[in-house]
């Protein structure tokens, strides 16, 4: 398909100084069992193409799933349209960007492999863990679900940029509901938004854990609806690498967007507390605190070569020792606010186009052992996977619950907590960041679940992150 | 389209072998989306997108895909060809679905109003000239969405609409702005021209200098705006039948007899009076209107055909079991009434990032947004700094429910997730003795 689409954009011979084609094209299959019951098999098979210029300083784009020369052509003139309706009011003179040139071909971990996707085999692997999951009658839902995607673009400019990418997504979950006196408890597999979403093969289900999974995630549930209520106050707090991910996305990744920074987002996902001075001095953690964009690690869920503007891909440190050094912005938004970036210009699909977007946002890890970093805390909560989330359009204060939680007292985890939350100001809460776990700590987590943009998109991200150790933050639990 | 669709069901019927029964569902659009910000273009372009999904039902086995269409009739024929071969082919993989409830009855529809939008460009032109020397970020969307279904029974549905949604604010500096919107099928320059001179004089009181308040309990008055993100958070599995059954929605106590709302708290599902299809995805045609609480009380529950088919019920809703469509009973309170009601407290245009923090007691954490004012003696007195609320519904729209508007505001849904969504909600403002900040 590749080939036939090289030969079209070819033809097209736009007249535009810059043209762009980006095709996409995913295959997908969601296995699931509920309650003991297959649910509907779905598949889906989904492609087409974006095609945008700039013009007369304006840029347009046209996305549609037409790909005969006739629908190109016609996209063509669509976007072209737009170019020149929108070069006399536009934010920027798109003619004075100048685009990326690079031409290559990325292939992710397991993606261009022959399928092995056993459907059988795994319907028998995902009813035996919901099997698994019915321990007694205060079990009330549960599910498993795992779903494979295999995606492949190819990104192609009238300069000569020709980018071809493979990736191959698998994304296994499992969640379990237990109910009593008038109170359910929800306890899931690395969340309920797909945690252990990564790039690769069937190894993944592996990596997620997911065989033997049903008991004791099932178990767990069945031990918060016994606990009591996580208690109020000022605590330590010990996140976990299933909550640090959110915490990261929340707090870190989405403030740092450079389109949120230059007011793109202010109508629907909001500004940001980061203003562009602040580059380069200001303090945004503690020193322990090491923030890196890295599309280049193995398996996370947003590893990738170049992003949609033709930007080629490469870790680098966003805060160093808490210091902000660079935002979260693409090609155009550095140009807009002349200030250094990284390759996160991207699109969900062939119909939205590209915006910065966090991509693999990760936590460094740091020197502490989980162990230590228990014995060090005489009074807090350990608190693991994301369960409720808020924060404010400037991305400052938030609010956040977990569904599992322990108490930390005199150096030792004791008993489980149910309905953990804590609240802060992401300005200072990183700040009080007074131990990073050391590698043996850290998993490698995402979400396919990130909403912006308007028209409004959602995402694959990546987060890998240690357990991490907050000094006095305000913690509670439900009402009792 | 509505032509090209039902040609494609035909050519998938004739592809049927003996025992095969198919349903198919199309979701499409030609939008053009532009994006301002400052007032400006930041992007612009068009979608034309068209998602059909097919599901292949052997007794009580099935399995749907969902394809992008070409609109080339070899393409999309070759295309639909192969996925049979291959759905026929996995469907020995899968076991019978207890709970496949298919349409059987047969009912057409058909609902095309003919466009009457102008060119996208000359909006945008109206946008710009008139946001001129203004900070104007939002986005306009315009075109035709539509959606169709056929199925094997011979059944087929088509829903056409040409409609614009233009979703945006008017910034002062900062965090402090005027949030607006408007919808509709007929563009008029004039109506924006108001509704920005209204924003700008709104915006004037913006300019004062802002308050920060303590967290503690304030009487507040919620705008129809503010209060629809309330009570769209009974759309996550709240009044889900589904959700009520498996014991997960927040309205559990409300369900059980524990807890209940104001005698003042009406809602239902309103379909007939609002902008999304009369049929469902799976063909059943929707119920006009399905009242869910009824004077505090919950009343009723949204149903999808799976959930049907399980508990031995009647559909009334979409897979997803959510309101399309939220209908909210008026109150009393003149909205020309409602500051000096409040007398002193909080006057909330809209929250905003709202999430359960506490689902078995309906509680509910988020922030105020926007144009967020203090109001002492009836008066608008400052703008407010932007704090996180934490409270449960049971209290909000229970204990704490003084008085609903008379009249209520008819807001359009200008979420654009996958398509441009046909969601709309007709919500009251509301008068609460006392809200819990938090920070």
């Amino acid at each position: 398909m590749h080939d036939v689409i090289r030969q079209r954009f070819k033809a097209l011979n736009p007249q535009a100084p810059f043209c762009s084609l980006r095709f996409v094209e995913t295959q997908s299959e969601a296995l699931s069992v509920r309650k003991n019951v297959q649910q509907p098999l779905l598949r889906q098979l989904d492609r087409g193409v974006m095609i945008s210029v700039v013009k007369d300083g304006g840029f347009g784009y046209a996305a549609t799933s037409d790909l005969s020369v006739e629908g190109l052509q016609q996209a063509l003139r669509q976007a072209e349209h737009w170019a020149q309706a929108s070069g006399a009011c536009s934010v920027l003179n798109y003619s004075q960007v100048s685009f990326p040139v690079a031409t290559g071909r990325h292939v992710g971990p397991a993606a261009g492999q022959p399928l092995q996707w056993d459907r059988r085999g795994l319907l028998d692997v995902l009813m035996q863990e919901s099997s698994a999951c019915q321990q007694d009658a205060r079990i009330v839902d549960w599910s498993v679900h795992v779903r494979r995607l295999d995606s492949s673009q190819l990104y192609l400019t009238s300069d000569g940029s020709d980018l071809e990418q493979h990736f191959r997504y698998l994304i296994p979950s499992l969640t379990v509901t237990a109910f009593a006196n008038g109170e359910a408890q929800t306890r899931s597999l690395g969340g309920q938004y797909n945690g252990f979403c990564q790039q690769g093969g069937s190894e993944i289900l592996a990596v997620a854990g997911l065989e033997g999974a049903g008991v004791r995630v099932a178990d767990e549930a069945l031990q918060l609806l016994a606990a009591p209520n996580c208690p109020s106050g000022i605590r330590d707090l010990l996140l976990m690498p299933e909550q640090m991910m959110l915490q990261i996305h929340e707090s870190i990744g989405h403030p740092l967007e450079l389109d949120r920074i230059l007011g793109d987002e202010r109508n629907y996902a909001g500004t940001s507390f980061v203003t562009p001075d602040m580059f380069g001095h200001y303090q945004y953690g503690s020193p322990l605190l090491n923030v890196s964009y890295d599309p280049s690690r193995q398996h996370e869920f947003a590893s990738f070569g170049w992003d949609d503007d033709g930007s080629t891909a490469e870790k680098t440190l966003l805060i160093k020792d808490g210091i902000l050094l660079r935002p979260l912005g693409g090609h155009i938004s550095q140009t807009r606010a002349a200030l250094p970036g990284v390759a996160n210009s991207r699109a969900c699909n062939w119909n939205r186009a590209p915006i910065d977007r966090m991509a693999n946002l990760n936590i460094e890890p740091g020197t502490s052992s989980l162990e230590d970093m228990i014995a060090n805390v005489e009074s807090g909560v350990l608190m693991d996977t994301n369960s409720s989330w808020s924060i404010d359009d400037s991305r400052n204060k938030f609010q956040f619950g977990c569904e599992w939680g322990r108490l930390i007292e005199n150096g030792k985890l004791t008993h489980v907590v149910k309905n953990p939350g804590y609240r802060g100001i992401s300005a200072t809460f990183w700040r009080s960041l007074k131990a990073v776990g050391n590698e043996a700590s850290l998993k490698v987590m995402g979400t396919p679940f990130c909403g912006k943009g308007e028209p409004n998109q959602v995402i694959r991200v990546g987060h890998a992150a240690p357990a991490c150790l907050f000094a006095s933050i305000d913690v509670f639990g439900g009402e009792n | 389209m509505q032509h090209y669709f039902y040609a494609l069901a035909d050519f998938i019927q004739s592809r049927l072998v003996a025992n095969e029964l198919f349903t198919v569902w199309l979701s499409g659009e030609q939008s053009d989306f532009v994006r301002f910000n400052h007032a400006k273009v930041r992007q612009a372009g068009n979608v034309k997108q068209a998602y059909l999904t097919l599901q292949l039902v052997q007794g009580q086995k099935h399995i749907s895909q969902t394809i992008t269409l070409s609109n080339s009739t070899d393409i999309d024929n070759d295309t639909l060809a192969t996925v049979l071969k291959e759905l026929r082919g996995a469907l020995a993989d899968v076991q019978d679905d207890p709970h496949l409830l298919l349409s059987e009855t047969v009912v057409n529809t058909d609902y095309s109003p003919a466009s009457r939008l102008p060119d996208s460009a000359s909006m945008v032109a109206d946008i710009t000239r008139m946001a001129a020397n203004t900070d104007l970020v939002g986005i306009l969307a315009s075109g035709d969405v539509f959606c169709g279904f056929a199925n094997s029974f011979g059944q087929r549905n088509w829903h056409q609409t040409s409609s614009w949604n233009f979703d945006w604010s008017l910034y002062l500096r900062e965090d402090k702005a005027v949030k607006r919107g408007g919808a509709g099928f007929e563009w008029s320059a004039a109506t924006l021209q108001s509704s920005l001179a209204e924003a700008q004089s709104q915006l004037a009181l913006l300019a004062r200098s802002a308050k920060t308040i303590a967290p503690g309990q304030y009487r507040a008055y919620l705008t129809p705006t503010a209060l629809v993100e309330l009570i769209g958070m009974l759309n996550w599995g709240g009044v889900s039948e589904k959700s009520l059954r498996n014991k997960q929605s927040a309205l559990e106590k409300l369900a059980n007899g524990e807890q209940r709302f104001s005698p003042l708290f009406n809602l239902s599902n309103n379909v007939g009076a609002g902008l999304a299809p009369a049929f469902q995805s799976a063909g059943f045609i929707k119920p006009e209107q399905v009242e869910l609480i009824r004077a505090g009380q919950l009343i009723g529950s949204l149903i999808s055909p799976r959930t049907a088919k399980e508990y031995n019920l009647t559909s009334n809703a979409e897979d997803g079991e959510g309101a399309e469509s939220f209908d909210m009973g008026a109150g009393v309170l003149p909205i020309a009434n409602a500051l000096k009601a409040l007398d002193t407290g909080l006057y909330i245009s809209n929250l905003w990032y709202l999430n359960y923090s506490d689902r078995a007691m309906c509680r509910v954490t988020g922030m105020t947004r926007f144009a967020c004012f203090w109001v002492e003696q009836g008066e608008i007195v400052a703008p407010l700094n932007v704090m996180r609320f934490d409270d449960s519904l049971y209290r909000l729209l229970g204990s704490q429910l003084e008085a609903l508007t008379q009249e209520r505001e008819f807001l359009t849904n200008a979420g654009t997730y996958g398509g441009r969504s046909t969601d709309s909600q007709r919500i009251p403002g509301a008068l609460l003795a006392g809200i819990n900040l938090v920070l």
